[in-house]
């Protein structure tokens, strides 16, 4: 088998192992806390930032996960934990059937596997190399000979709508903002991954761009065979993008399912909140109250039990006392809110059924 | 493709500057600065004269004279009068240029090498190897410069090289400071991220990524140091702790015309004229380039 | 700020430490034995041996370091191979004539640095800040003991007004503050106050610009506020870092004062360390450059500490 890196032909759906049915990467128990004391007798840190505090997903070959919260959630240092920029504290990160770090997937073969894009298009950018040089580093990286590596560059320059005669050999100061996420994006293709995470990769950028650039990140998903994590603040753009959405609140996933699910009738109040709190264009559909109270409370000392029943509107006593487990309320649609689950206690809560299986 | 490159269309100022480095730039800028460029000028005059002394110079800057001593500045033959031994003024002036500049750039130098490499290290690596480094450069930025120069070339004992090592010693703990505070700056960009994920080696991405970014600022502070290392160069050999005598060297002349202070007094003062020409232009020079720098591109 | 002060001591420390260190490696790092300055140059082998067990220069050097440390905590820094008497005595004698002097051209520097730094900074890009960022630069180029030798032709020899060299009338002797002294210091601190006055310029002038164009200024003016009254907030809000860099370039007066008491020949710390090199007086050597770099180290702390109380913003822990 030739290596992908070295043959610009190589097709990435052709290095798929496990078949569709089996998830191209699966996150179970991730935790990272940051900072804090710890004791000299070893043990849990004390006053760390628990920014990502036991996180589980999957992402499907072909699919778009949308991975939306306020800031300060997790979200961006979860993308980080995925791709071992930053070490994760505990927690198993599984690549197309293949643990992260294992001998059949080490951390230089994963990393042509998944490549990301950052939100600042300009500090993500080396502001002394030139559009081409930045490409082609990660295939010269991989061993790919100059001439080569130049040439792919130029055709990935093409392929994000960039005319490479003019732009190859430019320096990221004299692009615009759209120009440089281009560069950006074709600067992660340049690997060719199968699966590429954008961290709020359009949020920078003005809306008429914005459009642009998410519709050459449709086309490219599309013609390669790509695999999104998308993540953003904006629940405009993730409708548009994702075909799943994961919903997280203070270093732990809320609600996960089915995108027109997840927006049309969430199960999480706080995703309801986070919906409400959306602008309408609709002069009689417009919010008079902020469906969200308060900031979100401090990752170095969540609330007990539900971290989300400081500000929930529903309550109850048991919520504070009760972490929800994430549970599944309908296929493939996982909600932790003890509200959805019957029987747990919650004065909204369904009664347990007799003959629940 | 669905996507049309309408944001692709360069506005006019930047396609006039297409292909042009950050470094060409800089130069640009700096061409359009009078004061620097003056003083870039009086610098090469005084670097072409130092190197072409033997053509330029009117007379042996060692041969002394018992009875032509201490002439006063446009006695025939001594365009700018004569030393303490009957030695012309101007040839030695024009020697001297020879070793104060070398006392003074070179441990400049050496301190940007050493410093570069020490704070690119400290910066990148993090952890208990920029502990050890830091701390230190922490013990030797407790004694001020000047001490810590002239306690080293004062046990190391007097001589041009040793005087050279002092200074650097004394150079090298400022340059890795400021190396490492731009070098941890650049490593938590956005792009050196970007080039880990890519699967880079830490040398590659210091190689290409961060040395890029960070000897430029590293350079412009080296550069003005410049002007302190010839002034501290030439008091060294003005105590006695650098060049020796015969040698023609500013501030070694300085040192042995002090007697003269009385009877000649504006022949005494002139090797002093040339370090502080030089440490001035230096300066300014320094100033122009970093102003020429600072502006964001 | 209890906690702050006790923070920095606890940093400082191992700084304090490492001076210590380096110190005691100056000595052995001279070339050849630092006997050889002691013994006479026929000195015969076993008088050698007998020399190095009584200095204790035959142990291992951490186990020197050590005793040497442990005699330097209790303030003894050893005799004067010259003259015989304790190093600590000399030294603190001629570090207060260095303090005198550093001092007052700390004190002249900062009058006319912040005065230059304020017109430069006030009247931004017009041709008095041109002029008085230009003498700043002038200030920190020249030689300043080429500076000292002009002033001496010029006051001294060719107009005879004041008194080329020493502290005082009667030669060699301390500085002490009455007429006839007065005299003595004033070329001194004028030649030693050109360098932190083209520091303090510098500073100042950034600072000045950087509040002036502050959005609180525009707010105060926009409210009606006299330029008077302006100018007191400017002052209030530059004088913490202001302060901050006097008191660092009274350090390095204090440390950088040898090339000038050798011009003037004033009997502080900077002269009796150029007797002690050219003496090969090692422990007079050694105990001069503790004590300077001591003394930098503590006003360092010093400055920090001060700095912090002073100005509001600036909260660490």
């Amino acid at each position: 088998m030739s290596d992908p890196i070295l043959d610009p032909t190589f097709d990435p759906a052709a290095r798929d192992r496990g078949g569709p049915a089996q998830p191209l990467l699966s996150v179970t128990g991730l935790v990272k806390h940051f900072g804090g004391k710890r004791s000299w007798r070893g043990g849990e840190a004390k006053g760390a930032v628990r920014a990502v505090d036991g996180v589980d997903f999957a992402i499907a070959k072909g699919e778009t996960l949308g991975v939306v919260g306020e800031s300060g959630c997790g979200k961006s240092t979860t993308a980080r934990l995925v791709m071992q920029i930053i070490k994760p504290d505990a927690g198993e990160i599984v690549f197309d059937g293949e643990a992260v770090g294992s001998r059949a997937l080490d951390l230089e073969a994963y990393r042509r596997e998944v490549q990301m894009v950052f939100q600042d298009s300009y500090a993500s950018l080396n502001p002394r190399l030139t559009v081409e040089d930045t490409i082609a580093f990660g295939p010269r990286v991989h061993g790919v000979p100059r001439r080569e590596a130049t040439g792919r560059a130029h055709d990935l320059l093409a392929k994000v709508g960039l005319e490479p005669g003019r732009f190859a050999g430019r320096y990221p100061h004299e692009l615009s903002g759209g120009q440089r996420q281009r560069i950006n994006i074709a600067r992660a293709l340049a690997l060719q991954p199968r699966l590429v995470i954008l961290d709020e990769a359009v949020s920078a950028l003005d809306k008429s761009v914005e459009a642009q650039v998410l519709n050459l990140l449709l086309d490219l998903k599309a013609e390669l065979g790509l695999t999104y994590m998308f993540i953003s603040h904006d629940l405009n753009v993730v409708r548009f993008m994702a075909d799943r959405v994961m919903v997280m609140y203070l270093g732990k996933v809320a609600e996960v399912g089915p995108s027109d699910v997840i927006l049309q009738q969430p199960s999480h109040p706080y995703t309801g909140a986070l919906l409400a709190s959306m602008p309408s264009t609709d002069p009689d559909n417009r919010t008079l109250e902020a469906p969200l109270f308060g900031d979100p409370p401090n990752p170095i000392d969540p609330p007990s039990g539900c971290r989300f029943h400081t500000r929930c509107r529903h309550t109850s006593a048991i919520c504070a006392n009760v972490p929800p487990p994430l549970a599944a309320v309908r296929p493939s649609h996982e909600v932790a809110c003890l509200m959805a689950q019957p029987g747990s206690g919650h004065p909204l809560a369904a009664p347990l059924r007799e003959n629940a299986a | 493709m669905a996507v049309t490159t309408v944001d692709s269309v360069a506005p006019p100022v930047l396609a006039e500057r297409l292909g042009r480095g950050y470094w060409a730039g800089v130069l640009r800028r700096l061409s359009r600065d009078p004061v620097a460029m003056t003083a870039a000028a009086i610098i090469l005059l005084i670097v072409l004269a130092a190197i072409f002394a033997p053509y330029i110079a009117p007379a042996d800057p060692y041969k002394s004279s018992m009875i032509r001593r201490l002439r006063p500045i446009g006695t025939p033959g001594f365009l700018l009068g004569s030393d303490e031994l009957g030695r012309d003024m101007l040839s030695r002036l024009i020697y001297g240029g020879r070793l104060s500049l070398v006392m003074g750039v070179l441990p400049v130098i050496c301190a940007f090498v050493v410093g570069s490499f020490l704070g690119v290290t400290a910066g990148y690596a993090g952890g208990w190897l920029n502990t050890i480094i830091m701390r230190t450069v922490d013990v030797f930025y407790a004694f001020p410069s000047v001490l810590l120069a002239i306690a080293l070339s004062g046990t190391l004992g007097a001589g041009i090289t040793n005087a050279i090592v002092a200074l650097t010693i004394v150079f090298v703990p400022q340059v890795t400071r400021v190396a490492e505070s731009v070098t941890t700056q650049i490593r938590n960009r956005d792009y050196v991220e970007a080039a880990r994920v890519s699967g880079a080696r830490a040398a590659t991405i210091v190689r290409v990524h961060v040395l890029g970014n960070v000897l430029g600022p590293i350079f412009v502070y080296s550069t003005s140091l410049i002007s302190v290392s010839m002034i501290l160069a030439s008091g060294l050999s003005f105590l006695g702790l650098g060049s020796k005598p015969p040698e023609p060297e500013w501030g070694l002349m300085l040192n042995t015309l002090r007697t003269a202070i009385y009877s000649q007094p504006l022949v005494a003062a002139l090797p002093g004229v040339m370090i502080f020409i030089t440490s001035i232009s230096f300066n300014l020079l320094s100033d122009g380039l970093r102003s020429a720098m600072e502006v964001k591109a | 700020m209890l906690a702050f002060t006790l923070n920095r001591l606890i940093y400082v420390t191992p700084v304090a430490i490492g001076v210590t260190v380096v110190c005691f490696l100056l000595v052995h790092i001279t070339p050849g034995d630092p006997l050889t300055a002691i013994l006479p140059a026929d000195a015969t082998l076993e008088l050698q041996e007998q020399m190095k067990a009584a200095y204790g220069f035959d142990k291992p050097l951490p186990v020197q370091y050590a005793l040497w440390f442990w005699k330097v905590l209790h303030g003894d820094l050893g005799n004067s191979i010259a003259t015989g008497r304790p190093v600590a005595t000399e030294v603190l004698r001629a570090v207060k004539n260095t303090l005198i002097l550093a001092t007052v051209a700390t004190m002249i520097g900062f009058t006319f640095g912040t005065l230059f730094g304020f017109v430069a900074g006030y009247f931004r890009d017009s041709w008095l800040d041109k002029l008085a960022s230009f003498i700043s630069v002038l200030g920190v180029s020249v030689p300043h003991y080429w500076l000292g030798m002009v002033l001496v032709i010029v006051f001294a020899a060719q107009l005879g007004w004041l008194p080329p060299t020493g502290a005082g009338p009667d030669g060699s002797g301390d500085w002490r503050p009455d007429a006839a002294h007065l005299r003595y210091i004033i070329l001194p601190a004028v030649t030693m106050s050109v360098i932190p006055m083209g520091v303090i310029a510098r500073t100042v002038r950034a600072l000045v610009g950087d509040i002036l164009s502050q959005d609180f200024v525009e707010a105060l003016r926009a409210k009606g506020m006299s330029e008077f009254g302006v100018f007191r907030h400017v002052v209030t809000n530059a004088a913490p870092t202001a302060l901050a860099v006097m008191g660092l370039q009274l350090g390095y007066l204090l440390g950088g004062s040898i090339l000038i008491e050798t011009v003037f020949s004033w009997p502080g710390s900077g002269f009796l360390l150029n007797a002690a090199i050219f003496q090969r007086d090692l422990p007079l050597l050694q105990g001069t450059i503790l004590i300077l770099a001591m003394f930098f180290v503590m006003l360092n702390l010093a400055v920090d500490v001060l700095q912090t109380a002073l100005d509001p913003r600036i909260k660490r822990g």
